[in-house]
């Protein structure tokens, strides 16, 4: 998977939690999930639950408290990826 | 001075009506909401009929964003949401967009149990060794104060907000603590009302206890019977009332218009003595209830047109007749008119005496007394005490209705008593 196809699922799977529509429509990788997205933070575990499953992944807690970003959950989905 | 309390909203989600104009129809018309169900046979229920409020998909729309019903698994929190919005908006309230709470609106909205479902659905994760697995949701939806959250969150309330809970008189209660707030000038509108899930996890402990009805699986619409001499038991039921309860001054500010007044009410407990245990009340109890929310509304016993019983379709309802003819002093010709809305929905448990206050209160607003069926057969019990011709077996029309009690009572030997009147300046 290359780095526009992960970016793509990625927005595919945090559109349902965001809650600032421009700033997804022109999500990029420094875009912050809580700061840009609005998500709520408590939807950010709702957020890497659905992450799990999509790319049949399992994302410990210390990878958990990284992903803030679009950038460090692309990170960790193709360490995670690349561990399978 | 206290501040007279006005209703101004009404909202409700019930087996036989879902907003309030489908409501008054089915009650006017006497129309059971009690149906069969499978999924209760398959799992070897006695009961397998109960009262389930019809919500289709586009509905919960209408209340919820698709990201509050993604994994949303707790039917009273629907219930409650839909009857609780609707209440607001009949009220005429607009919902605040702006980063300030309304801090003059509170809620308290009650359930006797919340979240069955969803709690089952996080215990079989759980018990997988799953518990990440349970997301954001599981704390959300099973949180006994849950419905209270939830429409605070949608209405933006910044007064009192809470859950009562006592068991089958919860929803009256939540009237009453709604009441007292605004009348000592604590909060200028209270949503209060309460809700109940449906379905077999909540259903099951009732169906054990042998207090519902297995003799009506192939009749359900016969099934409750409150005041019959063939009562077999409650029919279990589910849902949610709601009432947008005012101050007089608030209500008149605003132009809103009024429903009809909470004059006052009593709670009390029989603290399990006398003939009172963990599921049966004390008489003395009830009584006395009665009669201090009566002394409470500051009207004699004389002035009560209608009672809105409680009446379950048990062994105790003629007890309870025996307990309001001993309060008030009334009896046969003299007794007040008296019926039972469970005879058309069930006992929807924590949402029974919010579900029957709003029909109460449509009663006297729009002028009638709603038909009490299938009590074809009264109970001799019964007949003894008061006149037949005081359980209306057909809709009245009666435009002089006045006065209504309204009680519950629930496990744990608790009462509630409220009186409501057609609001006059």
């Amino acid at each position: 998977m290359n780095k526009e196809e992960l970016i793509t699922s990625l927005k595919e799977i945090v559109k349902p939690y965001i809650k600032d529509e421009n700033n997804f429509e022109h999500l990029t990788e420094e875009t912050d999930f809580l700061k840009d997205l609005k998500i709520n933070s408590a939807n950010l575990v709702d957020v890497i639950l659905d992450i799990e499953n999509a790319f049949n992944i399992v994302i410990d807690n210390e990878s958990m408290e990284k992903m803030l970003t679009v950038k460090a959950a692309m990170e960790i989905i193709t360490t995670k990826l690349k561990e399978k | 001075m206290n501040n007279r309390v006005v209703i101004t909203g009404l909202g409700v989600a019930a087996p036989n009506g879902v907003g309030i104009s489908a409501f008054t129809t089915a009650i006017k018309n006497g129309v059971s909401g009690i149906s069969y169900h499978k999924e209760l046979e398959n799992l070897n229920f006695s009961c397998c009929i109960g009262g389930i409020p019809e919500v289709t998909e586009a509905m919960k729309l209408q209340y919820f964003t698709p990201l509050q019903l993604r994994n949303f698994n707790s039917s009273g929190i629907l219930y409650g949401c839909i009857a609780g919005v609707d209440a607001w908006k009949d009220a005429g309230l607009h919902i605040t967009t702006t980063d300030t709470p309304d801090w003059d609106s509170g809620t308290v909205f009650g359930t006797a149990v919340s979240g069955v479902d969803k709690f089952r659905e996080a215990i079989y994760k759980l018990d997988d060794k799953k518990v990440k697995s349970l997301g954001s949701t599981a704390v959300l939806q099973t949180m006994a104060s849950g419905i209270s959250a939830y429409l605070s969150g949608m209405l933006g309330l910044g007064n009192l907000v809470t859950t009562n809970s006592s068991a089958c008189s919860t929803g009256t209660e939540a009237i009453l603590m709604g009441f007292e707030r605004i009348q000592s000038g604590r909060a200028k509108r209270m949503l209060v009302g309460g809700c109940s899930d449906h379905g077999p996890y909540l259903w099951g402990g009732f169906d054990a206890m042998r207090v519902i009805t297995y003799k009506h699986n192939d009749s359900p619409e016969k099934a409750s019977r409150p005041m019959s001499a063939t009562a077999s038991g409650f029919v279990p039921g589910s849902g949610a009332g709601a009432l947008l309860l005012e101050s007089l001054s608030s209500a008149l500010e605003r132009g809103a218009k009024i429903y009809g007044e909470v004059l006052g009410g009593a709670v009390n407990a029989g603290g399990q003595r006398g003939d009172g245990t963990m599921t049966a009340p004390n008489s003395i109890a009830v009584q006395r209830c009665i009669k201090t929310a009566v002394e409470n509304a500051g009207i004699t016993a004389d002035e009560i047109d209608l009672i809105n019983g409680h009446l379950t379709a048990t062994s105790k309802d003629a007890a309870e007749i025996n307990n309001w003819s001993t309060a008030l002093n009334r009896t046969g010709k003299n007794f007040p008119y008296i019926h039972s809305l469970k005879s058309m929905i069930g006992h929807c448990l924590g949402a029974a005496g919010a579900i029957e206050s709003v029909a109460a209160v449509l009663g006297l607003k729009e002028g009638f007394i709603f038909p009490s069926i299938n009590c074809e057969d009264l109970h001799p019990e019964i007949a003894g005490i008061i006149d037949p011709e005081k359980i209306p077996q057909k809709l009245i029309e009666n435009d002089k209705l006045q006065t209504i009690a309204k009680a519950s009572f629930g496990f744990g030997d608790v009462n509630a008593c409220i009186i409501f009147r057609k609001y006059n300046q």
